[in-house]
């Protein structure tokens, strides 16, 4: 139980201090975990609003699908893309694995159900009125869809922060295809778990403090660019 | 009528699963490092175990250094390790009741048929990682406090050049207490550092081409046990420095009371004895001899 204690402090320290290694392996959770998050956005968002404004046929089918997909494990998500990119699969000369890229690739297919569907539900809920209205005051096909996000924007933003939370805080797809190695693909879920393994349990703590602490910071962040959206 | 017999139902449910361990079954908890358990060599020795004496042993396999923390943290009854020196001051801190040695097999260097380096047939391991790290070539590290980790850095030490260390400070016990990360440079660029188990390590040498230090019947395994095998061959084996000797240590009941102390000595005893020796010694992966009785060297 004291090693909690410990841990509290030990986060202080690393942090008052600025640790080398620690800022090396924030860095590396930030770097690749925002790539992925801004990645998954960029295809994400706009199949969301697609699949809400069209009717097709298997629409509701997809729906479950990507409601399913929210369940995906890291591990089934790692092993997928590791066939792919193995020394033996068919991205293989591409000697992806184990890189940073490799960890984006499977961070990206991790969040894209997630972002997807919390852009359905965003658009759902907006009004079918101001598609409307703004269609009657002669808006084309894109200035609509703009008006919509604006109106589904914070619901939309919130998708993008509970992905990136998904993804800096995941163990799995790092793990298996970064690797952990130390200076380059270590970042700091994975270098908790090294530390659980190794039986340091107050550094590994200390860990997920300065996790936490990282992610409170850029809640804020998004807090505050939120705000000044409204005005 | 109906609720009735749902009530019995769920009361006989409540009371199987309250009922307490009966008296009878004897089970102890073991940690040991992943290369034991990988090995396929506790599978043959704790069913003949409890043959013998009718007590269960249950195994949390981990890296050394979690193996031993678990014994410092009284989680376990007995710990079964590699890292000798280690093991030594585990004792001489009052945590570990005594030391059986039991067994030993070696480590071995491998790398890509290519060879980049040029180090095959070289007859010591410090002359053959020199080499390596002044090749710059892949070498694919452990790095999670093991005990092969440890025979690692003491080769580098060996090596002679000069390596680097990074220090972390953390508080403990509300001292502070730094932990050192020693390498021989080039970090995450061709010293590959992945904090993981054996097994991991060569598929990951493997993907990478790269150099490794491994456990000799790990490396079988994956190499003739497994499929896709691990395209790695032995480049440097047979120095002394190489040898890997297992110990079995019950926990100290002087330290934690509440450890199953007579049955865990009875184990290791057991471990040491002629009969047993010698099962370790027939004990083959794919065909060869994976461990060296220590105890009584003569059972061949």
């Amino acid at each position: 139980m004291e090693f909690l204690f410990d841990s509290f402090f030990s986060a202080l320290l690393l942090l008052w201090s600025i640790d080398p290694e620690l800022v090396e392996i924030v860095s590396v959770s930030l770097k690749v975990s925002s790539t992925s998050t801004i990645i998954a956005s960029l295809v994400g968002v706009p199949a969301g609003f697609l699949i809400a404004f069209r009717e097709f046929p298997g629409k509701r089918m997809l729906i479950t699908i990507l409601n399913t997909l929210l369940a995906l494990p890291t591990v089934v998500v790692g092993l997928f893309v590791y066939a792919f990119i193995s020394r033996r699969g068919i991205l293989g000369v591409l000697d992806l694995l184990y890189t940073q890229k490799a960890m984006i690739i499977g961070q990206v297919i991790l969040i894209i159900p997630i972002i997807t569907v919390f852009t359905i539900s965003a658009i759902s809920r907006i009004d079918e009125r101001y598609r409307k209205t703004a269609m009657t005051l002669g808006a084309n096909a894109l200035q609509t869809a703009w008006v919509i996000i604006r109106e589904a924007r914070f619901a939309i933003v919130a998708a993008v922060i509970a992905a990136f939370g998904r993804v800096i805080a995941e163990v799995g797809i790092s793990m298996m295809l970064g690797g952990n190695a130390k200076g380059f693909t270590r970042n700091m879920t994975t270098a908790m778990a090294l530390e659980y393994d190794k039986g340091e349990f107050v550094l590994s703590v200390a860990l997920g403090i300065v996790l936490l602490t990282v992610s409170f910071g850029l809640n804020i962040f998004f807090n505050y660019v939120q705000g000044r959206a409204r005005v | 009528m109906q609720r009735s017999w749902l009530l019995i139902i769920a009361l006989v449910f409540v009371m199987l699963a309250l009922r307490p361990v009966t008296a009878a079954e004897k089970v102890i908890k073991m940690s040991t490092t992943t290369s034991t358990e990988n090995s396929g060599l506790l599978d043959v020795l704790l069913p003949e175990f409890e043959k013998d004496t009718g007590i269960k042993i249950k195994v949390f396999a981990k890296g050394t250094g979690a193996a031993i923390r678990d014994g410092m943290d009284g989680n376990v009854d007995i710990i079964f390790v590699h890292a000798k020196a280690r093991e030594e001051q585990f004792v001489a801190d009052g945590y570990g009741a005594y030391r059986l040695a039991v067994m030993h097999n070696d480590f071995i260097i491998l790398g890509p048929a290519a060879d980049p380096a040029g180090i095959k047939g070289m007859k010591h391991g410090s002359e053959a990682l020199k080499k390596i790290a002044e090749a710059k070539a892949s070498f694919v590290s452990r790095g999670d406090d093991s005990g092969t980790h440890t025979k690692e850095q003491a080769l580098w030490k060996a090596t002679g050049l000069p390596l680097q260390t990074q220090r972390t400070e953390i508080v403990v016990k509300g001292q502070k207490k730094g932990l050192t990360f020693m390498y021989p440079g080039g970090l995450g660029e061709w010293y590959l550092s992945i904090g993981q188990g054996m097994g991991k390590t060569l598929t990951f040498a493997d993907e990478k081409r790269a150099y490794t230090l491994a456990d000799r019947g790990t490396y079988l395994e994956y190499k003739y046990g497994k499929q896709p095998a691990v395209e790695l061959d032995i480049l440097c084996e047979g120095d002394p420095l190489l040898f890997n000797p297992y110990g079995i240590i019950p926990i100290n009941p002087k330290k934690y009371p509440h450890v199953k102390f007579d049955l865990a000595d009875h184990f290791a005893k057991w471990l040491v004895s002629p009969k047993v020796q010698a099962i370790i010694a027939r004990y083959k992966i794919q065909g060869q001899q994976a461990f060296y009785p220590d105890a009584i060297p003569e059972a061949k």
